[in-house]
């Protein structure tokens, strides 16, 4: 069984360097998902409500507050540690049609 | 009443049988009372319950040990209502003192929105014949003297949902309780036996692979909580569940001086005083998803912000231990209770952070899912396949202090 941890959990940005983890926002795993014009109700719930929830590596949207910018972290949801920052190439917003 | 404090250990299982008429994975508070109500409504006791740890280390070890049924929807009401019938006479049920207490549970409402959503509760909750009012600043103040009205300036309370059914429990006991009224009807609980795999043949679940060998099955019942993506991966079957943190933590004991258990969504923080004075506090579920039951600092100093807004008397009071539960979370904020593709396969799960309430009635209900191949109308509503259809039951307010 796992403790207190006592630690500030930092995140080290390209350029601005480490950040404590209360400066950040997490914005769920990065899915670009389907195109809901062109897909069916069924493959659209599954899109928007399921989920790969056991753990796993993978990348996720976390938005900076000070800086206001969104960063694509690699993190392993078991282990906790992240293994690459960049700065998100868009946010997570998707143009409707 | 008074209970016997003899004959209080569980019957062990040694050996772990090729095959059983059910099995049950996961040994916290759920698995075991449906183990209990298939033995005892049920009469199947072909059954072995199938824990990776030891029984009650996980959620049903770590929760907040709330009970109510204050909820908003009419299933979620419903829902809760029978768990709390459940829980009034669970005690006596299972022979084991289970520290129930009756203290009134009270969620605070510091803007006019809040009220509203209030006001809309507690007619739901009347309309089902569950005893829950609005009340007003004065009637907050009368009920929990040593309240801030003001929480320290910001966020004034307005008035109240007034939950009088609301109790506390020990919640260990609780398992402890159902664990011995099943292995004494015969139903074998097995401790350090990770199910490893399922097999599914012909789209129907005919056993397990666990470390400690092959166990073959008719019937198989997942009630693991935080681990539930890890089974419903070997099943091959989707859901909507993520998994993230919630932590707690409790003070040093001293004099009783709360009664009601206090719940503030705007300030992301409850608490409630239990038998022994000490204080049992909690706040939102953390923000991102993780796999570890592990406590922070940033909990901590936000909790404790928000304690001292509500009672500042606590300001030299100590916390004794921090720790925290693996919330398995919903969209919806409510239950995945019944069948799945897999046939014979049913799952109790997405309890995220209301689960420990529903113990009773989660156990009944699964109970006669299995024995039956059919969920009883009282938790369809909660079905696996209402994400597909879009039929959520949205419990967000009502279940939890997050934002």
């Amino acid at each position: 069984m796992q403790g207190f941890n006592a630690r500030v959990k930092l995140i080290t940005l390209p350029e601005i360097g480490p950040r404590p983890l209360s400066e950040f926002v997490y914005g769920g795993p990065v899915d670009e998902g389907p195109d809901p014009a062109a897909c069916t109700d069924g493959a659209w719930a599954d899109f928007v409500f399921h989920r790969t929830g056991e753990p796993n590596q993978r990348s996720e949207w976390w938005y900076h507050r000070p800086t206001g910018t969104w960063f694509w972290l690699d993190r392993d949801t078991e282990s906790d540690r992240v293994v690459d920052v960049r700065v998100a190439p868009a946010t997570p917003h998707r143009e409707h049609g | 009443m008074a209970f016997s404090e003899t004959g209080r250990a569980l019957v062990r299982s040694e050996k772990l049988r090729a095959g059983y008429d059910v099995v049950i994975i996961g040994g916290g508070g759920h698995g075991l009372a449906a183990a209990h109500y298939l033995a005892h409504d049920h009469g199947i006791h072909d059954v072995a319950v199938l824990e990776a740890g030891t029984i009650g280390r996980g959620n049903s070890g770590r929760n907040t040990a709330i009970v109510r049924s204050n909820y908003l929807t009419p299933e979620g009401v419903a829902l809760y209502r029978e768990s709390m019938n459940l829980w009034r006479d669970l005690p006596a049920a299972l022979d084991i003192n289970l520290f129930f207490s009756e203290r009134g549970h009270l969620t605070l409402a510091h803007t006019e929105g809040t009220l509203r959503t209030m006001r809309w509760r507690a007619g739901v909750n009347q309309v089902l014949g569950v005893e829950s009012e609005l009340v007003d600043r004065q009637d907050v103040a009368r009920l929990c003297p040593a309240i801030d009205l003001d929480c320290g300036g910001r966020l004034p309370i307005l008035g109240a949902l007034y939950h009088r059914p609301g109790a506390i429990v020990a919640h260990d006991a609780v398992v402890w309780g159902f664990a011995r009224s099943a292995t004494r009807a015969g139903v074998e609980i097995h401790g350090n036996t990770r199910v490893l795999a399922l097999d599914v043949r012909g789209g129907r679940v005919v056993g397990v692979e666990t470390s400690r060998g092959y166990v073959s099955a008719s019937r198989v019942l997942s009630a693991v909580a935080g681990s539930t993506p890890r089974i419903t991966k070997l099943a091959g079957v989707r859901t909507p569940i993520v998994v993230h943190p919630l932590q707690a933590c409790i003070s040093e004991p001293m004099q009783p001086w709360l009664d009601p258990i206090i719940v503030s969504a705007s300030l992301h923080a409850y608490v409630s005083q239990d038998v022994r004075g000490t204080l049992v506090m909690g706040a939102a579920l953390d923000g991102y998803e993780l796999h570890a039951p592990r406590s922070t600092f940033d909990f901590l100093e936000d909790l404790s912000a928000a304690m001292l807004d509500l009672f500042p008397r606590l300001a030299e009071t100590r916390i004794v231990r921090q720790w925290a539960g693996i919330a398995d979370m919903t969209p919806d904020f409510s239950p995945i209770m019944g069948k799945t593709p897999v046939e014979f396969f049913y799952l109790d799960a997405g309890w995220g952070t209301w689960g420990f309430k529903a113990t009773p009635i989660s156990g009944k209900t699964l109970a006669h899912t299995v024995a039956h191949d059919r969920a009883p109308s009282l938790i369809e509503p909660f079905r696996l396949s209402r994400f597909a259809e879009f039929g959520l039951i949205g419990e967000k307010a009502a279940a939890s202090v997050g934002h």
